[in-house]
């Protein structure tokens, strides 16, 4: 007994007081910072790149095909392409997330989110998940797991995962969508009682990512429903979600 | 001569190995396990019309793998080996699932990754028996996965386990990236990056016959051990939280978030990703790094002493997790567990020990082991292993300076052996990953084979929890942690 409370006091607080302006380490490889003007059309940036997400003339990245491995600032001798470490990655339309050297940070966060008065008022202050594994590497599993701990405690903004999805405003997919698992995500998703909400987490939910070449993976889920919300990342950070679900209820 | 002795990471010409007939193979197989040497791979690939199976045993005592084939024709059988050895059950479900080779007299022969829609499950009949179905979607943030028990009361008295449900088709991917496929390999296992990533970067640069720099191969050491310390203090956690010790869970979890964002520092992602490439290393560990890791490893050693001390002293934690979910030495030496989980159970299993590299070998590691087997084993054995983790990283990171002169990364325009085979294996936090790769007469990949000591750990959990309550099921499933997507692949 005293030396849990010796732990306690020991411990102290530890969640993040403002998760909005938190900012993390430079190390971070987030969102991507273009220099048309610097780029020699090269093209060594797209050879090194795993999923295809560089397009060139001008030069693009797809945040939701992207894993931000870094391999193409590495490889890049003109410095046309640098990750910066602002995590707000979230877009409520697919195209945002295509990255030129136009898009500004700024840019970016003023309209990449779009939250409307309908979700806010529905989702505004209780939101509660249900997560589908569809696939995933269990890295953005593991992301989406510490957003509950005491560092993020996402919980202090009504957010969080719930066991059944009967008790659910919304599916939070992760993985590429697996042929074994498109069956049990469409019986989620149709469990989830309306108004629901869908949003693909990680580049693997996004676009398939780095096994958008596999055999076995079957995304029809997503031509049939629509997608509220991407959030990009390999896996995705912490931050990015919890920000990202917070510009979309417009908290 | 009916195997050809190999290495850990040693480059073997595909003539080399002897084709041998598959009664004769069989038998000596079994010979061979009376000398315990145990299986790591066994698996098919498609050489013509025919189908060739290779079958790799590890010597551990000797630091020695042995290595042979036999070829079948399309619908060919063999006597099943697992009625004699248990070990061979999912080897031999595997091979039988992706070549049609059927092992005759195979007691369970269910499809492993492919799903059908109809399975068939054990049965049980009695009154008081009634069966419960879990997942493949399960209660929390986890991978799926299909749980059948057949209980009675709250009693397990048998669970069946039906994975595949997130098979990706990765060992296929390897064989159809152009380059080199390191970002795949981080992809394999996402809480393995490292590991993954390490034992086929291994098997890339032996096949290529290139070195890297010692000054490459002490970081990538450096992330593997962190990478375990990561994973077991976020364990330790989440077995408290499945016990209601909720401060465990909250300090634990939070100790852990130390640690990733270190490895954060490192290579700019919180799970080692984008840090091991072929040929080395992308990112340096510098002298203001190395402070920042000593520092924050002397910080967590407090925190996990000072957590474990009170939590593994107190007797309601304890009730929870002594006895349960046991696995003694005998069972989980027919069942060929490996790793952490083996240790736990009183197996002496550790590559890096058995099959040390230059480094390894430099540290004098000894095996933690302990001989329960329960829940208790296992969490008590994370801790141990957090310390030891901690040691080997101060000392390689002392070692770091004597080579800080040389590159991260070695470039190189060489083309894979031809017609070679190469076996990689690496300690993984959460156990003995083993990769092989085949490749043709111009050095391209034919044939990836992956092993995650989860697809030898599962059936163990399966048979851990006969006789426990069913609510224990989640502590001890926490217990074990193991690999949906590494079983799936």
């Amino acid at each position: 007994m005293f030396n849990s409370l010796k732990v306690k006091i020991y411990q102290g607080n530890q969640f993040i007081p403002d998760i909005k302006n938190s900012v993390i380490n430079e190390k971070f490889r987030g969102f991507p910072l273009i220099k048309q003007k610097l780029c020699t059309n090269c093209d060594d940036c797209q050879n090194v790149c795993p999923t295809g997400a560089i397009s060139l003339n001008p030069l693009s990245i797809d945040m939701g095909k992207c894993i931000f491995c870094g391999d193409c600032e590495n490889s890049c001798s003109s410095e046309a392409i640098k990750f910066s470490n602002f995590h707000k990655l979230s877009s409520t339309s697919r195209e945002k997330l295509i990255i030129t050297s136009d898009t500004s940070i700024d840019d970016f966060i003023t309209d990449a989110v779009v939250s409307s008065e309908k979700i806010k008022k529905i989702f505004g202050k209780s939101l509660k998940f249900r997560q589908v594994s569809a696939g995933g590497c269990n890295g953005c599993e593991l992301e989406l797991n510490a957003c509950s701990n005491v560092n993020f405690d996402m919980g202090r903004f009504g957010i969080d995962f719930v066991a059944s999805p009967r008790h659910a405003d919304g599916i939070v997919i992760t993985g590429p969508i697996t042929e074994n698992m498109a069956e049990s995500l469409e019986n989620a998703y149709n469990a989830t009682p309306e108004p629901k909400i869908v949003i693909l987490v990680g580049s693997c939910a996004i676009s398939g990512g780095i096994f958008q070449k596999s055999s076995k993976i079957d995304r029809n889920f997503l031509e049939k429903y629509n997608v509220d919300l991407f959030i990009p990342g390999c896996p995705v950070h912490p931050l990015s979600f919890i920000n990202g679900i917070l510009d979309f209820i417009g908290k | 001569m009916n195997w050809t002795i190999s290495q850990n990471n040693k480059v073997i010409n595909l003539a080399d190995i002897s084709v041998v007939n598959m009664s004769e193979l069989r038998e000596d197989i079994i010979k061979q396990a009376k000398h315990n040497k145990r299986v790591i791979g066994y698996f098919g690939q498609y050489e013509d019309e025919k189908i060739k199976l290779y079958v790799i045993l590890a010597d551990d005592k000797n630091s020695e793998l042995l290595l042979s084939s036999s070829i079948f024709d399309k619908n060919d059988s063999y006597d099943s080996i697992t009625e004699e050895m248990p070990v061979f059950h999912m080897f031999e479900r595997e091979f039988y699932e992706e070549f049609g080779i059927e092992p005759i007299g195979h007691p369970w022969l269910k499809p492993v990754r492919t799903h059908k829609k109809e399975y068939p499950f054990f049965k049980m009949d009695g009154e008081e028996v009634h069966e419960i179905a879990v997942g493949p979607i399960h209660a929390g943030i986890i991978e799926p996965g299909h749980f059948r028990f057949m209980c009675n009361g709250e009693k397990i008295y048998d669970l069946e386990i039906q994975l595949g449900y997130q098979h990706r088709n990765v060992e296929q991917l390897f064989l159809q990236s152009k380059g080199f496929s390191s970002h795949l390999a981080e992809s394999i296992a996402g809480d393995t990056v490292i590991g993954h990533n390490l034992a086929y970067s291994n098997a890339m640069e032996s096949l290529l016959n290139i070195e890297i720099s010692n000054k490459a191969a002490l970081i990538r050491l450096i992330a593997l051990e962190m990478e375990r310390i990561a994973i077991h203090i976020g364990d330790l956690g989440a077995i408290s939280n499945d016990i209601a010790y909720l401060m465990g869970n909250a300090v634990f979890g939070a100790t852990r978030t130390l640690v990733i964002n270190t490895l954060l520092e490192i290579s700019g992602s919180r799970f080692g990703r984008g840090l091991i490439r072929t040929g080395g290393v992308v990112y340096d560990i510098d002298r203001k790094l190395t402070d920042r890791i000593n520092a924050m490893l002397d910080k967590i050693l407090k925190d996990v002493e000072r957590m474990t001390e009170t939590m593994f002293s107190s007797a309601s934690v304890l009730s929870r997790l002594e006895r349960t979910g046991t696995l003694n030495t005998e069972k989980a030496h027919e069942l060929g567990m490996v790793g952490l989980a083996a240790r736990a159970s009183g197996i002496s299993l550790d590559v890096r020990v058995d099959y040390p590299c230059k480094w390894d070998k430099d540290l004098c590691l000894n095996k933690i082991i302990m001989q329960n087997g329960d829940v208790y084993s296992r969490a008590y054995i994370r801790y141990q292993e957090i310390n030891q983790s901690a040691k080997i990283i101060k000392d390689l990171l002392l070692k770091l300076f004597l080579y800080d002169k040389e590159p991260l990364l070695v470039k190189t325009d060489k083309t894979l052996f031809p017609n070679s085979l190469v076996v990689s294996m690496v300690e993984g936090w959460r156990g003995e990953i083993v990769h092989v790769a085949i490749t043709n007469k111009i050095g391209g990949l034919t044939r990836y084979k992956i092993k995650d000591p989860s697809f030898n750990n599962w059936y163990g959990l399966a048979v851990a929890v006969r006789n426990n309550g069913i609510s224990d099921f989640p502590l001890c499933n926490k217990s074990f942690n193991l690999s949906y997507c590494g079983n799936d692949l």
